[in-house]
């Protein structure tokens, strides 16, 4: 269950680069499931977490996101080999330069799971949604949100 | 190529402390193939810059480009017709590409944005390694295409010394015994009657002894 923020507290807002193979087909069943996760949760679907390179994570960030997410396949089951592989790699540098430039590196995390798992989806993005809340709104400002195309 | 190591954002950030309106070079030749100073690298500095400075609510705008190379003045008049958009110029290119867009352009602060390392190889991904000191007087023929002037780190002509074990360095576990190389090559070229053959000593007036390097070539000068 999502949980209910105080009220006038923002939901975070998280981008989810979620991988067509398992993140997605786990988030879509997660739905099917009925199971709820956090409102604000952007998910972007893309065809391998390994196309998700360093500048994707950041630009999530200077755009406002207070959060960004991959969500691959299990280790060794990446329908491209290592793609899952090399997208914790670049999670890794991005820590590592938000830490450089004094934000914390938890508002960027990598996760894996498989197509099935649509428990674990709303599980990691409630687990995710929690610790953006807890670091508190992104200290970029904000940009207005974009009305929603017709 | 030329290798070369991003500096750390911190450095960064105090160099361009004095500056508002930053324009990140990045160069297409060797920084590129080391990932140091490349489109991909300028567009993530110039992210993470923004980043910092948007956190702070600093005024501060970083412009982005990429030349084909910095080391040549035709590539570099790119920069002419926007110079003046700029305060400062942030190259990742190295030292040269550095140096010689300073010189074009006299009123431009130039700051750089890697440590320039070595020239080397491509060892492995996300691994180079020295190969070469550009002594100016190349002894690769004596050596079985090895480099005692890059590799060994006393630069012995006529090597190994006492500290050489097992192959390594005595610098330690991490670096081959360069001469150790060498030898087991010459075994394996089945020449080692040349390692009977005492070198010379190098005329080291070619290297950085004789201060600054200059290469003409008259017959493609115009
Ligand atoms: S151990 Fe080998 S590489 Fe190291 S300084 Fe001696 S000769 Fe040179």
């Amino acid at each position: 269950m999502t949980e209910n923020p105080a009220p006038g507290t923002p939901e975070p807002r998280i981008v989810a680069f979620c991988c067509k193979y398992c993140a997605y087909a786990a988030a879509d069943l997660a739905g099917s499931m009925r199971l709820s996760y956090p409102a604000d949760l952007k998910i972007i679907q893309v065809p391998c977490t390994g196309r998700i390179d360093v500048i994707h994570m950041l630009k999530a960030l200077e755009e406002g996101a207070d959060g960004v997410m991959l969500a691959g396949c299990l280790e060794g089951e990446c329908h491209f080999l290592a793609g899952n592989l090399k997208a914790k790699a670049r999670v890794g540098q991005v820590k590592k330069i938000l830490t450089e430039i004094k934000m914390d590196p938890g508002r960027v995390e990598m996760f894996n799971l498989s197509s099935a798992m649509g428990a674990r989806f709303a599980e990691i993005a409630t687990e995710m949604a929690e610790r953006i809340r807890g670091l508190g709104p992104s200290p970029v400002p904000k940009k207005p949100k974009k009305a929603a195309a017709a | 190529m030329i290798i070369a190591r991003k500096k750390p954002i911190e450095e960064i950030l105090s160099d361009i402390a004095p500056y508002d309106r930053i324009l990140i070079l990045g160069c297409n030749e060797c920084v590129t193939v080391c990932e140091a100073g490349g489109k991909k690298e300028v567009e993530v500095l110039a992210s993470a810059l923004s980043l910092y400075h948007l956190n702070r609510r600093d005024k501060k705008t970083f412009g982005e480009m990429t030349l084909e190379r910095q080391c040549d003045r035709e590539y570099l008049e790119e920069i002419r017709p926007v110079q003046d958009d700029w305060d400062a110029v942030l190259s990742l290119a190295c030292g040269v590409g550095v140096q010689f867009t300073a010189e074009t352009f006299p009123k431009l602060p130039l700051l750089p944005g890697v440590d320039t390392i070595c020239l080397g190889a491509n060892e492995d991904r996300g691994l180079w390694t020295e190969r070469c000191q550009a002594c100016g007087s190349c002894v690769l023929a004596k050596t079985a295409g090895i480099c005692p002037v890059s590799r060994c780190a006393k630069r012995l002509l006529n090597g190994p010394c006492g500290g050489s074990a097992n192959g390594k360095c005595e610098l330690g576990a991490d670096t081959n015994c360069a001469w150790q190389l060498i030898v087991d090559r010459l075994k394996a070229l089945d020449r080692m009657a040349d390692y009977e053959t005492v070198a010379p000593i190098k005329d080291w007036s070619t290297d950085r002894a004789g201060g600054p390097r200059t290469v003409t070539r008259e017959g493609i000068q115009i």
